[in-house]
């Protein structure tokens, strides 16, 4: 509902989080009303029960990753910010934004930064690395017990095998990169935002 | 108050000032010695606004409400009502209007969610590459549809919006609804700042005074037809008295109710079930018709009330021990809906309390009993106040408090033609597709959710359905049955 809530979000605040995410003064506050909303313990921040409760996630087979991409490493909490900074990933990619000054630093919606957040998923050590383990691991969790551990085991090795091109049996983000070059990343990982 | 301050004063300057200190206090004993007198005539005069307060009321609003015609003065009021929140909305509109040309319609959803299947998007993603001859198809890109999923579920969901009040589109001037509005004009803050008054301080008293006599008079009335043994005459008696009560109450919440398709009304002997919002939804259906109740036996005043209409007409009341047989409340519920000399029995299958913009799972013990459906559409107004009761937030005291300090009541109420399960046909195909009548008829959303959710986790089965559709999309359908589950 939000009544007091966009009170609480200072106008300097929004300014922050527009240069930094891209996103416009109506989608942050109408996010911060949907952040307040989720909020059920009302401290300013989100832990990982508050994103279980939604329904639709708790029931997508990589909800529990999608969660902990939220979080940073070691962390229970997340604030506004930090909610707003992973979402900002999502955000489409104008054209306008193509042409922008070269020497800033790249938008947090940008291709490499999508791939990135999809990459960051199969890394559960985030040792910038996908091991066989590991993906065998995501694997699991997507397809549930429908699945043999031996025919999931030689999915995994093909696909590494497949993605591997410096021989040490891992994926790094280079290669992953290289894997998915054909794909249209700028739509698939974009969410539309109606305002 | 004031010989405080300049007591205070004369300590800190220290002169003079301590004469006229002991003077104001001379003053004030000797007006602490009229006082009583004052006090006594002010209480007498109290009293007489009082008697004549109540005598206005029950002249005017009660004695109406009991016999069933209007003297028009709800009528005036809502007119007024009306012209007033429709001049606010254009005086809102008009500022904003800049702002919506920038921003396009104002739609109430923050995204645009991809609707496209499982199936559809995975394809999509792979097209990139050739299918690989051996093994299963996965690629690394086929996480980006859960993702976007997730994250789409994070930003909006169907289901835990459907718990908190409905977001209006348009301010209707109460402070709690003011979500975001800023300072427009002199006098739409005026107006505010009277409706607050009016609210507060003329309605609300009223309200609180016809609902108190409503619900005595429920007591009283039920337990004395009680009283009487069991000839035709109680009958009538006993609906006539829960009729006029609910008339009262309703008069105490400012209802305005439109009955439409009255022919459809449940009649004895079946089941009328309805889409639930709050517990109001009980003095709203049951001022155009006699029910059945069926609950829980609380204590307290909802236990005097619940023994005392018990008495008047028979209601099902369960023990919180009772409810766990499933067996036990079938057959009661079977045996007082298959006499046709009872009244309909009114159940709300959704089992807890959701906010009017969807119906949510109905659950199938009421489908299973095998008698005549009566489904019945509610949709409130929410121009007018938010009936929604929100029962994590809100007790009930304060719920019933927050509705009595709104503007009104509009509600619509739809009798929709009465429904059998039909061949082939089981109890959960049977709730769904009255459900649908419901909330086509409402103009509610159709969810498959569980109202349940409210407080309790989602089952892991449904995750269970979604790993297994991917499954079939990763080894193809050798290995499992493909099963057409709900997206």
């Amino acid at each position: 509902m939000g009544s007091r809530a966009s009170t609480l979000l200072r106008e300097e605040e929004i300014e922050e989080i527009k240069k930094e995410t891209g996103f416009s003064h109506s989608q942050i506050t109408r996010l911060y009303s949907r952040f307040t909303s989720l909020d059920k313990g009302e401290n300013g921040t989100l832990s990982r029960e508050d994103f279980q409760r939604i329904p639709e996630l708790a029931i997508n087979p990589l909800g529990d990753r999608i969660i902990n991409a939220f979080f940073p490493e070691g962390e229970d909490q997340v604030n506004f910010r930090g909610f707003m900074r992973t979402l900002a990933h999502f955000r489409p990619i104008e054209d306008n934004e193509k042409n922008k000054n070269p020497t800033a630093s790249e938008p947090l919606n940008s291709r490499s930064n999508k791939l990135l957040f999809a990459f960051r998923l199969y890394d559960l050590d985030r040792d910038d690395k996908i091991s066989r383990d590991e993906l065998l691991q995501v694997l699991r969790m997507m397809v549930g017990v429908n699945i043999s551990d031996e025919q999931l085991g030689s999915i995994a090795d093909r696909t590494i095998q497949e993605a591997d091109t410096n021989g040490d049996s891992c994926i790094s983000f280079q290669e992953f990169i290289k894997v998915l070059e054909k794909v249209d990343v700028e739509q698939k990982m974009s969410i539309r935002f109606l305002h | 108050m004031g010989v405080s301050s300049s007591c205070a004063h004369s300590s800190e300057t220290n002169t003079g000032h301590g004469k006229e200190c002991h003077a104001t206090t001379l003053h004030l004993s000797h007006r602490a010695a009229v006082e009583p007198q004052e006090m006594e005539e002010f209480w007498a005069g109290v009293l007489w606004a009082m008697k004549i307060w109540l005598y206005l009321v029950v002249s005017l609003i009660m004695m109406p409400a009991m016999f069933g015609f209007s003297l028009g003065i709800s009528e005036t009021y809502m007119t007024l009502l009306m012209k007033t929140l429709k001049w606010a909305t254009m005086k809102i509109q008009k500022a904003n209007a800049e702002e919506q040309t920038l921003n396009g319609p104002s739609s109430n959803g923050l995204i645009q969610r991809g609707n496209g299947s499982m199936e559809k998007e995975l394809e999509e993603l792979r097209r990139s590459r050739p299918k690989p001859p051996v093994g299963g198809d996965f690629t690394l890109s086929d996480c980006f549809y859960f993702t976007r999923r997730g994250i789409e579920s994070i930003v909006e969901d169907e289901v835990t919006q459907r718990f908190t009040s409905e977001e209006l589109v348009s301010w209707n001037l109460l402070t709690r609804t003011n979500n975001d509005f800023q300072y427009i004009s002199l006098k739409l803050t005026l107006v505010y700042g009277l409706g607050i008054v009016v609210r507060y301080c003329i309605l609300a008293p009223l309200r609180i005074t016809l609902a108190c006599i409503g619900l005595s008079w429920l007591v009283i009335g039920t337990s004395a037809v009680g009283l009487l043994p069991n000839w035709k005459i109680k009958l009538w008696l006993s609906e006539w008295v829960h009729i006029m009560c609910y008339r009262i109450c309703a008069r105490g919440l400012s209802a305005t109710v439109h009955y439409h398709n009255r022919e459809n009304k449940p009649k004895k002997g079946g089941i009328c079930v309805a889409n639930h919002t709050s517990p109001i939804d009980v003095v709203i259906l049951c001022n155009d018709g006699g029910y059945a109740m069926v609950g829980q036996v609380h204590g307290g005043l909802m236990g005097v009330v619940q023994r005392a209409m018990v008495r008047a007409c028979p209601h099902i009341w369960f023990e919180r021990s009772e409810m766990k047989d499933r067996h036990l409340v079938t057959k009661r519920l079977k045996d007082h809906a298959t006499d046709k000399k009872k009244l309909p029995i009114l159940i709300f299958p959704e089992g807890t309390c959701v906010n009017n913009t969807s119906v949510m799972m109905f659950k199938k013990g009421s489908f299973e009993i095998g008698t005549t459906i009566h489904p019945v559409a509610i949709k409130y107004d929410p121009k007018f106040g938010d009936a929604f009761w929100n029962s994590s937030k809100y007790s009930m005291v304060s719920y019933l408090l927050r509705m009595m300090t709104s503007w009104a009541l509009v509600c619509n109420v739809w009798y929709l033609p009465a429904m059998h399960q039909q061949d082939g046909e089981d109890a959960v195909q049977f709730a769904n597709r009255v459900k649908s009548a419901i909330a086509h008829q409402g103009g509610l959303v159709d969810l498959q959710w569980d109202g349940g959710l409210k407080r309790a986790k989602v089952k892991e089965t449904f995750k269970e359905q979604q790993q297994k559709k991917y499954s079939s999309m990763v080894v193809g359908d050798d290995s499992s049955s493909s099963s057409s589950s709900s997206d």
